[in-house]
């Protein structure tokens, strides 16, 4: 029965860990696969982090940072598809530039406005994203099995773990039902034959970088006023990019890439748990092991080991129309 | 329609690259300006702070030593078409090798360490790069995910192994044992005191000039020598470089382990020069500056060499800013970098079309006037 608790603990724990890694993985799948490589999620989560503890701080309501956080990735999405889309620059290279633009911009703004070494201020509880307990989530939890799954592991997580499960679907539906998935599918594999029939590439392209930055702007307001009270200098500590690794791993769709972030996201909320655990048998778990484990799974799966990922064709190619 | 003519060289390798960063300089002063500070008085203390006094040019030339090696290691991999971005984890276990030899062949004499220590820096370096050209090259996985994957695992390894197994007995701070005395890289102003000139200490040493050296070696290699040849080739491009007869996944394979190497260098100047020791995180982000150092040098390593002092110029004078200013950190230095990559590397075309429409517009007025 504890080791039953323990494994609820855990999964509990691996939700709010996945969360950010979901909502960042599905905004790097908009952008690639509509052609447009999005290194910068690191830089843009750092910049909606950032955004959404300031203003949820001068305004009080974790709702209007969360529209601030979304309102700067756009911006910073914009500035990525102002680079690689319209003047064709290269899109690794505009991902890297935002990415350290924004690990500088954040910390010097921070302490230029709150003098507090770049740490925004604490954030109080009506300036925060609280859990939601589901009904009756109390008077179950004493029933057998089912109750702590319901009153702990699915009760009791804030709006946004919730809206990011729910994005999975729904971007598969977008993806995979609409006409614009269809095309945004299309402009990153023929760009050319989009054209062809009559679609702008270069409008097509903005509009996925724009869904791109949206999402990535809810996982930078999720862990700055839904995980964490504050925003802390380089608070995603590579998270934006362990999400661009479960995107890889995910091969660019919206299930594969979910599960992918539930397993690293299970393996950061386990290493925090081994700390120090010698098991029977293998004895201390290294923990550095576990952290690297994403990367190195990444790598394997690139090198073709367990599948293949293939990158949407014109990944990484700025379309330039024939005249 | 009038015939675009091509920009002739010194706009696009002077003007135009010029242009980039004059822009990203101005957003850095409207960035200062919007913090409520005085960008005129930003700039003093920067240049002060990097060159006004003696001990300053030898810390400035000191980060100036490691920007170049990250920058030509970044240049080299970005001739043969390839991005590594993992400088930063290729010179971090680099430092290992540094480290390892340094300990472990303690007994051999300074000027035998000398070479050593270069290759152990190499070997480890290239090592690191081997894998992500390998899969490149053979398994079709793109270089830049796995060099950012790899800078990951070189973290966590290096975090292990300093806190397991270099960590000396009886220490809490994860960080391998001191160097021994006779194998650290000599200060520049040690040097300069046995010949008798007095110079202020600075971390400065003899790493410098390994930099200069290799940075002329370096372009020998890329613009004299058959590789050097081959690897441009397959850079421009691949199919033409097959039909060639050139193997494309080979010069892949070469050209990312020297950039590797280039890397590791940088812990000749950070392990054997300064710290003389192995430190966690060392590297500090100078393999990402590599990136802003070789874009703005336009992969030249003459280029690079100045664009390095530049660099080296910032983050002196960076440090300098944060003491004078308390409202603005050395996080401006960070933004500045950021800036330069933005419009020197991501930007590099903005003004192209609008250069070519001015200096096409000049020259055919220019024709009219001299077939007038």
């Amino acid at each position: 029965m504890e080791n039953f608790e323990l494994i609820i603990l855990l999964l509990d724990a691996t939700l709010r860990t996945s969360t950010p890694l979901i909502l960042a993985a599905l905004a790097g799948m908009f952008s690639e696969r509509s052609g447009t490589i999005n290194l910068a999620l690191e830089g843009m989560m750092l910049g909606g982090a950032f955004s959404a503890a300031a203003v949820a701080f001068y305004v009080g309501s974790p709702w209007v940072g969360l529209l601030a956080a979304i309102a700067t990735t756009i911006g910073l999405s914009l500035l990525h598809g102002f680079a690689c889309i319209t003047h064709k620059g290269n899109q690794v290279v505009s991902g890297m530039a935002i990415n350290i633009l924004m690990s500088g911009l954040t910390a010097l703004v921070g302490i230029a406005l709150f003098a507090q070494g770049g740490k925004t201020p604490a954030l109080d509880k009506a300036s925060r994203f609280q859990p939601i307990t589901f009904p009756g989530a109390e008077s179950f939890r004493d029933v057998p099995v089912l109750g702590p799954i319901y009153s702990e592991l699915l009760s009791g997580h804030n709006i946004l773990v919730y809206i990011a499960f729910l994005a999975v679907p729904a971007a598969w539906w977008v993806m995979y039902r609409t006409r614009f998935g269809l095309r945004l599918r299309a402009v990153g594999e023929n760009p050319g034959a989009v054209d062809t029939a009559g679609i702008g590439v270069v409008a097509m392209r903005y509009r996925a970088v724009i869904c791109s930055g949206v999402l990535v702007g809810m996982s930078g307001a999720y862990l700055s006023t839904a995980q964490g009270a504050s925003f802390l200098q380089d608070m995603t500590a590579g998270k934006g990019y362990i999400a661009l690794a479960a995107m890889v791993f995910g091969k660019w769709r919206p299930f594969p890439a979910l599960a992918a972030c539930l397993l690293f996201g299970f393996l950061d909320a386990a290493a925090t748990r081994l700390q120090g655990v010698v098991l029977p048998g293998i004895g201390e778990v290294p923990v550095q092991l576990v952290q690297a484990l994403p990367y190195i799974l990444t790598v394997i799966l690139l090198a073709g080991f367990i599948g293949r990922a293939i990158p949407p064709k014109a990944l990484g190619r700025a379309y330039v129309k024939e005249r | 329609m009038s015939k675009a003519v091509e920009l002739p060289r010194w706009i696009d390798v002077g003007v135009l690259p010029l242009l980039n960063l004059l822009l990203a300089l101005v957003v850095s002063a409207l960035l200062v300006l919007a913090i409520g500070e005085n960008p005129v008085e930003v700039v003093e203390i920067l240049l002060f702070g990097a060159f006004g006094y003696e001990e300053a040019w030898g810390y400035t030339l000191y980060y100036t030593t490691n920007f170049i090696f990250t920058g030509l290691a970044f240049a080299v991999a970005f001739h043969c078409g390839l991005f590594n971005i993992g400088a930063e984890g290729q010179a971090y276990v680099g430092g290992l090798g540094v480290t390892l030899a340094a300990l472990y062949l303690d007994f051999l004499p300074f000027p035998i360490m000398l070479v050593v220590s270069m290759l152990a820096a190499m070997i480890f370096g290239a090592a690191w790069a081997y894998i992500p050209a390998y899969l490149q090259a053979r398994r079709g996985s793109h270089v830049v995910i796995t060099t950012i994957m790899f800078n990951f695992i070189a973290s966590s390894l290096m975090v292990y192994l300093l806190v397991n197994v270099l960590r000396p007995q009886g220490s809490m701070t994860p960080e391998s044992e001191q160097i021994a005395e006779h194998l650290r890289l000599p200060f520049i102003h040690d040097i300069a005191g046995a010949l008798g000139i007095e110079m202020a200490s600075s971390p400065l040493n003899l790493s410098f000039v390994y930099a200069i050296v290799i940075s002329v070696m370096i372009w020998l290699f890329i613009w004299h020598t058959r590789w050097g040849y081959a690897i441009r080739t397959v850079g421009a491009n691949a199919v033409a470089a097959t039909y060639a007869g050139l193997e494309p996944g080979r010069f892949i394979i070469i050209a990312m382990m020297i950039s590797g190497a280039l890397s590791s260098f940088m812990a000749l100047n950070e392990v054997m020069g300064v710290q003389h020791r192995l430190l966690i995180d060392f590297t500090a982000g100078y393999g990402f500056v590599g990136i802003a150092v070789a874009l703005m040098g336009r992969n030249h390593p003459f280029g690079i060499f100045l664009a390095a002092l530049l660099f080296g110029m910032l983050y002196q004078g960076g440090a300098e800013l944060s003491f004078e200013i308390p409202t603005i950190s050395n996080d401006m230095v960070v933004v500045i970098q950021g800036l330069v990559i933005l419009f020197t590397g991501a930007m590099e075309h903005m003004f192209r079309p609008r250069a070519t429409k001015i200096y096409t517009a000049w020259r055919l007025r220019r024709d009219a006037q001299e077939a007038v």
